[in-house]
């Protein structure tokens, strides 16, 4: 296999130029817009028009006034993506060791699911987990859920709600990362008469690792910024940071803090992420 | 008795796989389940009778219709133009060197990394601080679903793109195909699964659309956002029409693909 020549001169600008431009326009300029509103006198508004007076103060505000719904979004975030590695991770591992000539069938089944609208799929969890519904009744019988107790309305509802929505972000890095193994490392770690954990956690699982980065980064940070699951399953007491900075800008009209909020949250995800990466030690990976 | 044991350690993890891939299909089999009914009472979000009236009235609910069509024209246009946008600027990233590319792949990578409400609030915050909050509508929904589309189609169509040796154009050149033929009869139908696979995702990435939408959508309504107008009254029964034939048209696109997949493989 020859390797491909890239051939040089101006063709690759005018190739790149429209797709570069609009997201010029539309994402680089938009994001430096949003970071310019934050920092506007909160005493404006759409129709008066703002002043822009470095107003960083918009920032302690939105920390002191928000930090409920941030840590609430992190935590959602966070256990929703560990309960979608474990999840896809089993997953991934069948369709890729143990489902033969069912493989492409069980990957097409994976995303299935996920071609119907995302609200409507979420609406369907509020019936599964309605308050007299099978769920909720046999956990009540077994004792788990007090009498009156209900899953509909709390943390767990959202949770069981971004893990669902998320779970393919997690399955296809994992499946891709999972399939390039060489099987026949594993059958020499049995045969230095290592059992099948002591293998898993010393073979599988370090050469599955660039798909665990990746599979929970495409799940965290939507799942972070999500708020129809929290809508939708949640209590409407326990707003999380999606939901306040949408009504920040469309309800409250108070650009400067809802843009505050907005890149606060971009800030803290990428910090995150930047943290998480070099901890995993795969910054090739960008 | 060893025997079973043996069978179930076999087994015991494309089991616990097909659990999972069980679970994910829970929610498809109650909206499947949900557009035959007929919730008689005040609570839709429990199953009452059987029928077959809202397959018969799919467009019955005011603005449901008219929502849907508004989401599978903005579907279209915003693939259309992602797609072709997206598939130069893959060729560029994978068959050309120049300048800048590593600050391009970059520029390609981060709105996918961005959380939605963030780009839905960025552009806001553009369009209203250059004086558009009034014109907010179709065309700024559309926009915005281009720059979002556009990422997956770029790193979709350089996936194909970059896993392709470039043995079969040699060839072609090397027999006299001038680079025209070579482009159009070699070079484009080995991308042009990549191209498709990076439309219908652009299509589906555009038609679910909320958050981003819904920040810039003015007075327009698309499907996702007339379904979330109508959680707290209760949603029409007929959004689960609308639900079960995504799925089928979707997999029916996906299988009617493998099919054909299969039937030009050589066996």
């Amino acid at each position: 296999m020859s390797e491909t020549v890239r051939r040089k001169g101006k063709v690759g600008y005018l190739l790149l130029a429209p797709a570069a431009l609009w997201l010029v326009l539309f994402f680089v300029i938009p994001f430096y817009s949003l970071v310019a509103t934050s920092l506007f006198d909160q005493g404006g508004s759409d129709f008066r028009g703002y002043q822009m007076t470095y107003a960083f103060g918009n920032y302690v505000d939105v920390v002191q006034e928000y930090a409920g719904p941030f840590g609430r979004s992190l935590l959602y975030g966070a256990i929703a993506t560990a309960f979608c590695l474990v999840l896809g991770y089993v997953l991934a591992y069948a369709i890729a060791f143990k489902a033969g000539r069912w493989k492409n069938l069980m990957l097409v089944l994976v995303i299935a699911p996920f071609f119907t609208s995302f609200l409507v799929r979420t609406l369907s969890w509020k019936l599964i987990l309605a308050d007299d519904g099978f769920i909720v009744n046999t956990l009540q019988t077994l004792q788990v859920l007090g009498d009156d107790g209900r899953l509909l309305a709390t943390p767990i509802a959202v949770v069981a709600g971004l893990t669902y929505n998320f779970l393919p972000f997690m399955v296809l890095p994992l499946y891709a990362s999972i399939d390039k193994i060489d099987h026949r490392l594993i059958e020499a770690s049995s045969d230095l008469y290592a059992n099948p954990f002591v293998g898993f956690f010393k073979v599988t699982w370090p050469l599955s690792l660039p798909g665990v980065v990746s599979g929970t980064l495409l799940t965290f940070i939507p799942a972070v910024g999500d708020y129809i699951n929290a809508q939708f399953l949640g209590s409407t007491n326990e707003r999380v940071i999606g939901n306040v900075i949408q009504a920040q800008f469309t309800d409250a009209n108070n650009y400067p803090v809802a843009s505050a909020l907005s890149v606060l949250l971009m800030v803290l995800i990428l910090a995150m992420v930047l943290v998480y990466v070099r901890r995993a030690g795969t910054e090739d990976l960008l | 008795m060893s025997g079973l044991s043996r069978w179930v350690r076999e087994h015991l993890v494309l089991m616990l796989g097909l659990l999972v891939l069980v679970y994910t299909f829970v929610p498809i089999f109650v909206v499947v389940g949900m557009s035959f009914n007929d919730p008689g009472g005040r609570n839709v979000y429990q199953f009452g009778s059987f029928t077959l009236d809202n397959w018969r009235d799919p467009c019955g609910p005011d603005d449901l219709c008219s929502s849907l069509l508004t989401s599978i024209q903005i579907g279209l246009l915003a693939t259309l133009v992602a797609t072709v946008l997206g598939t130069l600027a893959a060729f560029a990233l994978v068959r050309h060197d120049f300048a800048g590319r590593s600050a391009s792949n970059l520029l390609i990578f981060l709105p996918m990394a961005a959380p939605e409400i963030v780009l839905g609030s960025s552009l806001l915050a553009l369009f209203v601080a250059s004086g558009f909050a009034g014109q907010l509508g179709f065309w700024t929904i559309l926009i915005a679903h281009v720059m979002f589309c556009l990422s997956f189609v770029v790193v979709t169509v350089r996936a194909r793109l970059a896993g392709m040796d470039d043995d079969l154009e040699q060839a072609a050149m090397d027999l006299y195909a001038t680079p025209g033929q070579t482009f159009w009869r070699v070079t484009f139908p080995l991308v042009l699964p990549g191209i498709l696979g990076a439309a219908l995702l652009s299509f589906s990435l555009s038609f679910d659309d909320f958050i981003i939408t819904n920040l810039n959508s003015g007075n327009t309504t698309t499907f996702p956002m007339y379904v979330y107008g109508q959680e707290r009254v209760g949603v029409p029964m007929q959004v689960n029409v609308v639900g079960t034939l995504m799925f089928v048209v979707s997999i029916l696109l996906v299988l009617g693909s493998e099919v054909r997949n299969r039937r030009r493989a050589p066996a």
